[in-house]
């Protein structure tokens, strides 16, 4: 008797403990950056404010990044109406290729796929760079020199990817991707360019545009927290700061595909 | 010299200081008063928690338990904003000098006149050419280097003259002079003592190098399995009856031991 009472919370103990301790990383790493955020917002109410950092950050992370999202939307709006003609002429809708590009791309795929290309790269830069700063004692020194770190690295990362670098990015990847779409239908599918276009237009209207748009400003914003939380959080020498840039950009593919769901439910009912 | 009078305030003081890291205890009751103007040398073997208690004077780390008192206020208790008033008084020397990457040598220099003053670019101009004639460094081209640009000794200069832009009351020196050549440890040796006897200050300084300690401390504490073993002037550690404390400073401590 003593023996089996002894051996059940011990079970249950086990299954608590393998259950229970990546959600409370899960809930720890959550709170860690939702404090960062406010304390973000409290050190930066109070101005004057560093518009050139801001800048400087949307020139580095931003501008640098866009080689990487104009060759991918390009060839993805290409791919999807090479696909799509295949698929549709099956029904006999190859007619409808402009407008499900339109809307695949708007609603979904550019936000998506440039906060997972785009966004890996910011985040793991961001990552990297904070996390040598601490490595180097950076961050202390910036602390005992009278500054806030996250008023001088954090903010202005934050502000930049949220309000910035992808809704813009993700602006432009719309547009390119529908004009790789447009040159693949003309050339390969021989479609007349103002039916393609009139297409796309037809079908695409301001709530397809304002739910896909949307995203980018929650996706900057993960992004750069997340970034900025691993960088700073970076320990263990330069072993530890491999590990935590690699870890940024699997928690930042992550994050993304699965906050799109949720979000995307999210703009379905605002939109309803 | 700044040996201490009992009667004497002391400007820090660490109360019972208590630090872990997860299962590593690296404070286990550290109590030391330091006192104003003097130079005071930390010494103990590596992982002792050295560093850490220079953090703490600064609340860039907080102890788990126990008090630190910098000027009569309690710097645990504190919070980052009140914290900025003490780090007006307090520079600190890092190990690796610590300078912003993307800052040139001139603005790694203002960059605490920016922060805590509001001065205009002449008067800045002027503290940091004033603060790097005093570190040696008085040739204006170097001002305008980046630190990728600099020698190992010249980022230890250019550092202590940031940590001396706000003509602080209290200096920390991490290491002051590791890694540098005999001439620049002489100069930086030379310039600790110089601070203290013109400008008064107080100095903390972290080091393994006994021969500097020699040269510019007027105490030595010894820190040694997270408490303090021992405090006392030059002469006075090197015979202590603590063979632990003469071994480490003679150098003949078994490595085992460390």
């Amino acid at each position: 008797m003593a023996e089996e009472a002894g051996k059940k919370p011990n079970a249950f103990l086990r299954f608590l403990t393998v259950v229970g301790t990546p959600v409370q990383s899960f809930i720890s790493y959550v709170g860690g950056l939702s404090i960062m955020t406010w304390n973000t917002v409290i050190a930066y109410l109070k101005p004057p404010y560093d518009w050139r950092e801001i800048i400087k950050q949307i020139d580095y992370l931003g501008v640098r990044g866009l080689p990487i999202a104009i060759i991918a939307s390009m060839f993805i709006g290409g791919v999807m109406v090479l696909q799509l003609s295949y698929s549709l002429a099956t029904f006999g809708a190859k007619t409808f290729v402009g407008a499900l590009l339109g809307i695949a791309l708007v609603r979904w795929l550019s936000p998506v796929l440039m906060a997972l290309l785009v966004g890996g790269r910011v985040a793991a830069g961001i990552s990297a760079e904070l996390g040598s700063m601490v490595l180097a004692e950076q961050i202390d020194a910036m602390r005992s020199l009278g500054a806030n770190p996250l008023r001088k690295l954090v903010a202005p990362r934050v502000i930049a990817c949220t309000f910035f670098i992808f809704p813009l990015t993700t602006m432009l990847a719309d547009v390119l991707g529908i004009t790789g779409g447009l040159i693949t239908a003309v050339v390969t599918t021989h479609q007349d360019p103002q039916f393609f276009m009139n297409n796309v237009k037809n079908y695409l209207d301001y709530k397809d545009i304002f739910s896909g748009w949307g995203k980018t400003f929650f996706f900057g914003y993960f992004i750069a927290i997340i970034g900025c939380y691993q960088g700073l959080n970076t320990t263990g020498g330069t072993e530890g700061l491999g590990k935590s840039t690699t870890a940024t950009v699997v928690i930042i593919m992550v994050t993304i595909l699965i906050s799109d769901f949720f979000l995307t439910k999210f703009f379905f009912f605002l939109m309803s | 010299m700044g040996a201490p009078d009992n009667d004497k305030e002391p400007i820090i003081e660490f109360k019972d200081v208590h630090k872990s890291f997860g299962k590593n205890y690296v404070h286990k009751g550290i109590n030391l008063a330091i006192y104003r103007g003097e130079t005071i040398a930390l010494i103990g073997g590596s992982g002792q928690g050295k560093t850490v208690l220079l953090k703490e004077l600064t609340g860039l780390m907080y102890p788990d338990q126990g008090r630190v008192i910098v000027e009569g206020k309690d710097v645990t208790r504190m919070r980052e904003k009140e914290l900025l008033d003490i780090r007006k008084d307090v520079g600190f020397l890092f190990q690796g000098a610590a300078l912003f990457d993307s800052l040139n040598v001139k603005e790694n220099i203002a960059y605490s006149l920016r922060e805590h003053f509001k001065l205009d670019n002449e008067e800045i101009e002027r503290r940091v050419t004033e603060k790097l004639k005093l570190v040696g460094l008085g040739d204006p081209a170097v001002a305008k280097l980046m630190p990728e640009e600099l020698s190992g000794g010249m980022k230890k200069r250019v550092g202590l003259a940031r940590a001396i832009a706000t003509d602080p009351k209290i200096i920390i020196y991490d290491e002051p002079t590791t890694g540098l050549d005999p001439t620049n440890v002489r100069r930086i040796n030379n310039m600790i003592r110089y601070l203290q006897e013109k400008l008064g200050v107080t100095s903390i300084g972290v080091t393994h190098d006994m021969e500097s300690i020699f040269e510019f401390a007027d105490r030595i504490a010894m820190i040694w399995k997270g408490k303090i073993i021992g405090v006392g002037t030059v002469e006075e550690m090197r015979n202590s009856d603590d063979d632990i404390i003469r071994e480490f400073i003679a150098g003949t401590l078994p490595m085992d031991d460390i």
